[in-house]
């Protein structure tokens, strides 16, 4: 996959650095997307990097379907070893997160660049 | 005149419909005087009942009705709130058999119902006559649900 290509509705950028693959979202994630996102989310892993870091910054919604998007993805990323890291969340994103207990679980960062140190 | 307001809104069994629901909803909330996070906590719990009746009661088929109705509603203590109620004419199912699942284990899947049932302030599941699910749940201004608080783990697939 090209650097900044988009891959689907939601996949604004993928983005490589030495520290790991930050992948930034746009759009609501909901049970219409996630399906796309999913499979875009799992190219990425595939790359085992040794962070994925989803960048939420302009993500205003999220359902269940995307939090266990998430959850699938983090299962992958965890299988080999890497971190999956998630960086600017709105307050209602971060709402969802915490209704369902992940935020104890997922490693939240304010900013991308703390992501990256994460 | 009546200061109370009702809307109907009739949809197929479409995922790509749902944002448009979205938007109702939380443009209701907000004319009722819901603050951003109530207003955001009735627009998730509706996404997610529409998402389980297009994914459970209908298996995916996204050609099936389903009929949303918001009424503004008073609780007895005189809060505002919005009674929704969501219809289907898809699978039946037991009702008590309803429930959220253990958040102890991180896995995806089955979180919609606990979502609902931690937001919003009545819910109640029925079997509709003729056919299908009716859900009724109420949520009122500066209120939530519970949620139970137990350590977090990662569990096998």
């Amino acid at each position: 996959m090209a650097d900044n290509q988009r891959t689907n509705n939601l996949v604004k950028e993928v983005r490589r650095t030495p520290e790991g693959t930050v992948v930034a979202l746009t759009g609501d994630v909901d049970l219409h997307h996630s399906p796309a996102l999913h499979a875009a989310l799992v190219e990425v892993a595939g790359e085992r990097p040794r962070r994925m870091i989803l960048n939420l910054a302009d993500v205003p919604y999220i359902d269940s379907s995307g939090v266990g998007t998430f959850v699938e993805v983090f299962r992958r990323v965890s299988a080999y070893k890497g971190k999956m890291v998630f960086c600017g969340l709105s307050s209602r994103v971060k709402s969802v997160f915490e209704i369902t207990k992940l935020d104890k679980f997922f490693i939240i960062c304010d900013t991308e660049e703390q992501a990256l140190k994460a | 005149m009546s200061d109370t307001s009702r809307i109907e809104l009739n949809i197929t069994s479409n995922a790509r419909s749902l944002p448009v629901v979205r938007s109702a909803v939380e443009r209701m909330a907000r004319l009722e005087g819901f603050g951003d996070a109530d207003a955001h906590a009735l627009v998730l719990a509706i996404d997610e009942a529409l998402a389980n009746v297009i994914e459970h009661g209908y298996g995916g088929a996204a050609d099936q009705p389903i009929g949303i109705v918001l009424a503004s509603v008073r609780s007895t203590d005189g809060r505002l709130g919005i009674e929704v109620s969501v219809r289907d004419q898809g699978r039946q199912v037991d009702p008590d058999s309803i429930v959220g699942r253990d958040l102890g284990e991180v896995r995806p899947g089955g979180l919609g119902v606990h979502i609902i049932r931690s937001v919003m302030d009545e819910v109640e599941y029925r079997q509709g006559e003729g056919g299908g699910m009716l859900l009724r749940m109420v949520k009122y201004v500066g209120s939530g649900g519970s949620t139970t608080d137990r350590p977090t783990t990662l569990s096998g697939s």
